[in-house]
């Protein structure tokens, strides 16, 4: 008979809930930054010279056609070989910005791509100047359209925090083993921190998914 | 000690990388098996049946693949089965590769017209009729290019199964990494190798959809 003990892993409350406000934390840095670097990228794929725009493909595939892990492992471990010596945590914050931003280049351009070319052509002959055309007539909608699937990315990166307590950042799946190496309930803590992990990942879509389009483009009035 | 040549860095790698193919073809078979089993149970059963592979797919796409190999990990060796990495990996896989598919094959079977549905009742076919000659050879033709699409991330979640001990692509380049004091290197050899195994895939799901999109153009 399999006999279980949560209440030897929930006691350890206080490990969970700095390893949850890690995952948040890396989290909420993490996203703003990548998705400024998917703005630019978009930009570069929309608007740039050809060099510029194959440059940024080529950084959009290699991120999207290589692990996480991966990535992760090449810039902790990689990168001190040419004498950048990064912490952990600093470590997992490139890592996932750049991953973010890749995607969210590659997401950002499909809404760019939709947009009606008359928009552009009408923007232009109202004599605003080129970046004046993108942040302010493409770009919110863009982001509008696209933004559910910019959600379930940050959701993917978010997740994607578990990784990172292989290079022991103390993010939640690492607070999970070190309590399951405390008290050898390894089912049970895996078990708390995917209930969590859950949880955290239903709240962030809703909440995203409201504060879009409430705060960042639509409500009509614009800046 | 053991001097390591760019040679035996990639020989080694492309040895490990063997594995990393093994277990994504484990896992893109097995996750499909199982995907379409649990998208006739949706559609042929009730209301109820769909919750509940709702919460299925809620699950294995709300939380880390990692974990979820853990918890496979974990959980066999509860049973009192002996865990090899290859049980654990195989099942942890197999079910969010499951999870995702059916997931994206249901989209496919909802984009079939409702009146093609209508259509072939009226020629009084019946359920199990309607489905295997109308229904799913038009879903199936719109499931291929994002089928053939999520095989890239199948591919690149056997790289977690490094985690639990299992030695695919990933795990051998920590393992010469350690050994041959040269990590920026391996860790650029195993990116490079992933690229390698996933672009062409990339590509041809990106090819497919272009074709679809000029045929329903």
């Amino acid at each position: 008979m399999i006999e279980f003990d949560f209440g030897a892993v929930l006691a350890e409350w206080p490990l969970l809930l700095r390893g949850l406000a890690w995952t948040v934390g890396l989290t909420v840095i993490a996203v703003p930054l990548g998705l400024l670097i998917a703005t630019l990228g978009a930009w570069a794929r929309a608007c740039g010279s050809t060099a510029l725009r194959r440059g940024v493909g080529v950084y959009v595939e290699l991120l999207r056609n290589t692990p996480f892990i991966v990535q992760l492992f090449f810039v902790f471990f990689g990168l001190p070989a040419l004498g950048v010596k990064l912490s952990p945590e600093a470590a997992s914050l490139i890592a996932m910005t750049l991953n973010l931003g890749a995607y969210g280049t590659e997401i950002l351009r499909a809404g760019i791509q939709a947009a009606p070319k008359g928009q552009w052509e009408a923007a232009q002959s109202l004599a605003l100047g080129p970046t004046q055309v993108f942040t302010r007539v493409i770009l919110p909608p863009a982001f509008k359209r696209v933004w559910p699937a910019m959600t379930s990315q940050i959701v993917i990166v978010m997740l994607g925090t578990a990784v990172c307590g292989q290079i022991s950042t103390e993010e939640l799946s690492y607070a999970a083993n070190l309590i399951h190496s405390r008290n050898f309930r390894a089912f049970e803590a895996t078990f708390v921190a995917l209930a969590i992990y859950l949880a955290l990942s239903l709240i962030t879509r809703r909440l995203l998914l409201w504060a879009g389009p409430k705060w960042f483009f639509g409500s009509g009035r614009r800046p | 000690m053991i001097e390591f040549t760019l040679w035996d860095i990639l020989r080694n790698l492309a040895l490990a990388l063997r594995w990393t193919v093994a277990l994504s073809l484990i896992a893109f078979i097995g996750g499909g098996l199982v995907g379409g089993t649990l998208l006739c149970l949706r559609i042929g059963l009730g209301p109820k049946t769909q919750r509940v592979i709702g919460a299925y797919v809620a699950i294995f796409q709300g939380t880390p693949l990692l974990m979820q190999l853990f918890l496979a990990y974990f959980g066999v060796s509860l049973l009192g089965i002996d865990v090899s990495a290859w049980t654990a990996a195989s099942l942890a896989l197999t079910l969010y590769t499951s999870a995702y598919l059916v997931e994206i094959w249901r989209g496919c079977v909802e984009a079939v017209p409702r009146g093609q549905w209508e259509a072939a009742r009226s020629l009084a076919m019946s359920f199990g009729e309607q489905l295997r000659h109308v229904i799913l050879p038009q879903a199936a033709r719109l499931a291929i290019a994002p089928t053939v699409g999520f095989l890239v991330q199948v591919i690149k979640g056997t790289a977690l199964a490094s985690v639990i001990g299992f030695v695919e692509l990933t795990k051998a380049g920590g393992m010469i990494a350690n050994a041959s004091f040269k990590p920026f290197l391996v860790f650029g050899c195993v990116a490079l190798f992933y690229f390698v195994l996933c672009f062409p895939v990339s590509l041809a799901a990106q090819h497919l959809e272009r074709k679809q999109h000029g045929r329903t153009a």
